[in-house]
């Protein structure tokens, strides 16, 4: 038997188990979406992978009942473990009328479903952030015990809205945890062309916040670091910054050909570390997973991203004459 | 009733829905403590705390982005810019965001924000403190912008702005602030939004305008008059959606259009109008339509001199009226 860590900061069996079936269900459903893509059936996928475990780590550290969450594009791990459903996303890869994040109206990975607090995103990078803080304020003058969680890659802790809703968000003590999931490249540009600072994290100390770096691939000490923001955050003592430091084992997109700035060899060694596969191990080495439940979860995983992908193939797109609706209340 | 100030009723609109509704909060530079650089939110700190009055750091984009983030939840957030010329940092916010939020969402969300800020000029402010900066986001479906010209408007408007389920720009004219009075009911009402509204009746000249243009429209109006001119003037209040029944009807009344802004002319909002009337009232037109307006130019000058000659006056007004009165 391996160390058992989880037990250690608060994670049942079931619980860990339960991180596993949502990490490898959001690498799944994105290996689908390639398949889709490759095969002309969709026009777009950006992906989630490599960096499952420190979504699903993180979003299990919050309060899944109440807490907002403000993803970005690559956040499929985020936004399962919040409700959203394989069948959900699927739709939106589709660009369908009954996809909940915009009816088909965005770009997969522009998640949004109200009634899980999944807060709707655009595509200019890092705008989230202050809408992350002006849910924590308001959720503060209403008096309620929420903690707001919004993420963003490296290359977008450059943006002035990171920035400037940090520094709002320190000023007034409020419970925002900001998880930059650092994955080493801005589409194809590498961190040492990003960060005049060494780790993202070190940009914390500028806004009165913690900033703690970790490994993005364990999805333990994510949840542990998370944790710990959340109740700091409930505590009214602030927001914090965490960085998770993993790798993007896909091109930026579907239209991105990342053999023209990253060899493949690089690309083979952190496959090597890929937390689907040393998530797994470490749950057999504690006796949590064997490998008949192993195959277990991989067939009915596979049998919703089945179903997932023959509905949203076959379900409608949205009336023409829908066009024009929503642009305000009244229509 | 009594006789207000217009900037008296933006404190009195933001005063009555913040009692009204405790959702109500707002944010800015310099808002709390000191009440506003033009003391638009006098009083308000004093009254409602500074939870609900709430003075930000200097950052703009983060004054709308978090107001948005706060609007999204259910509040009822406004949002001050300290001059309409700051705003330029907060644009990927307001047009990016807000106005696409609804949209996006396929009305899963909305984002209920007011964004209010002192615009335009004569007031020797120079190029970075008189600017008009409404054509920016004039085409950008999802924002309502709302440019009131008196007292009375300002108070029904802004109120109407703050209970809107979307997000509204409420541009004040900061020359108006102090300089425009009349009578306005203490009690509560609200105007509608996409309304514009008819300031004067006459025969001869119809004029289409916003803002304090409105008042140099009024004052050559009433010269005129002397004179056996008749001048219809139409008050656009709100400049995106516009009200385009109205701009048709005012057009079609005279058949001799002047449309004025205090913006640079290319690409300014009355050149919209200018197009409505164009493709709606060809033949009830029996002259050109004719546009006065800022001169192409990047913004007004400090220097006296310069700015006088970039600004409209009730004397240019008056001037464009009797060249289209003859023609």
């Amino acid at each position: 038997m391996g160390e058992n860590r989880h037990l250690q900061v608060g994670l049942s069996d079931e619980k860990v188990l339960e991180m596993y079936k949502v990490m490898l269900l959001a690498r799944r459903i994105d290996e689908r979406m390639w398949l889709l893509n490759r095969s002309g059936k969709i026009p777009f996928v950006v992906s989630c992978q490599g960096q499952e475990a420190a979504q699903v780590g993180a979003a299990f550290a919050l309060n899944r009942e109440k807490d907002y969450v403000l993803p970005y594009y690559r956040d499929l791990g985020v936004v399962l473990a919040f409700g959203m459903t394989a069948k959900d996303l699927m739709l939106s890869s589709f660009a369908k009328a009954e996809d909940p994040n915009s009816g088909g109206r965005q770009m997969p990975g522009h998640f949004g479903q109200k009634k899980n607090r999944i807060v709707t995103g655009s595509s200019p990078v890092t705008t989230q952030v202050p809408h992350a803080v002006g849910i924590a304020l308001a959720a503060k003058m209403e008096g309620k015990d929420i903690v707001s969680f919004v993420t963003f890659g490296e290359g977008s802790s450059n943006q002035g809205d990171f920035h400037e809703g940090a520094n709002f968000a320190g000023v007034h003590k409020l419970p925002v945890i900001l998880m930059c999931e650092n994955n080493q490249y801005a589409i194809s540009v590498p961190i040492e062309k990003q960060l005049a600072c060494k780790k993202v994290s070190d940009r914390a100390i500028g806004y009165g916040m913690p900033g703690v770096t970790v490994d993005g691939n364990d999805p333990i000490e994510v949840y542990k670091v998370v944790k710990e923001a959340a109740e700091r955050g409930r505590r009214g003592d602030g927001p914090s910054l965490i960085e998770t430091v993993s790798y993007r084992l896909t091109p930026h997109s579907s239209d991105d050909d990342d053999s023209m700035y990253r060899s493949p060899d690089e690309v083979a060694e952190a496959k090597k570390i890929d937390s689907i596969i040393t998530f797994g191990a470490y749950l057999k080495a504690t006796g949590v997973l064997d490998d008949q439940l192993e195959k277990q979860i991989n067939d009915e995983i596979m049998d919703v991203v089945n179903e997932a992908t023959d509905y949203a193939e076959n379900a409608p797109y949205a009336n023409e004459e829908t066009l024009s609706k929503y642009v305000y209340a009244d229509k | 009733m009594a006789v207000i100030s217009y900037i008296d009723a933006v404190i009195m609109a933001i005063r009555e829905e913040m009692e009204r509704d405790s959702r109500v909060f707002v944010l800015g530079e310099d808002v709390g403590k000191k009440g506003g650089v033009f003391k638009a939110t006098t009083g308000l700190y004093e009254q409602f705390g500074e939870q609900r009055v709430i003075d930000t750091p200097l950052a703009e984009s983060a004054i709308a982005g978090v107001g948005i983030g706060a609007a999204m939840y259910g509040m009822r957030p406004i949002a001050e810019m300290q001059f309409a010329d700051f705003i330029m940092p907060a644009i990927n916010q307001i047009i990016s965001e807000a106005a696409k939020i609804r949209y996006r969402s396929n009305n899963d969300w909305q984002c209920p924000i007011v964004i209010r800020a002192p615009y335009g000029g004569g007031v020797h402010g120079a190029l970075y403190h008189s600017q008009s900066v409404e054509a920016i986001f004039a085409n950008q479906p999802g924002l309502k912008i709302v440019m009131p010209s008196t007292p009375y408007d300002v108070k029904g408007l802004l109120k109407a702005a703050i209970r809107d389920e979307d997000p509204v720009l409420f541009f004040e004219h900061k020359r108006a602030y102090r300089l425009i009075k009349e009578e306005v009911p203490t009690d509560d009402y609200v105007l509608p939004i996409g309304k514009a509204d008819v300031k004067r009746y006459g025969e001869d000249v119809t004029v289409i305008t916003y803002g304090l243009c409105v008042h140099f429209a009024l004052q050559a109006a009433e010269k005129l008059a002397s004179d056996g001119i008749s001048v219809y003037i139409l008050d656009l209040r709100t400049i995106y959606p516009l009200d385009q029944e109205a701009i048709i009807e005012a057009a079609c009344k005279t058949g001799k259009v002047l449309l004025i802004t205090e913006d640079n002319k290319e690409g300014s909002i009355i050149s919209e109008v200018s197009a409505i009337i164009a493709e709606k009232c060809l033949f009830d037109l029996d002259a050109p339509i004719m546009r006065l307006a800022g001169p192409d130019v990047p913004a007004m000058p400090y220097s006296p001199p310069l700015e006088k000659s970039f600004m409209v006056n009730p004397e240019k007004v008056e001037k464009a009226i009797r060249d289209l009165a003859a023609y």
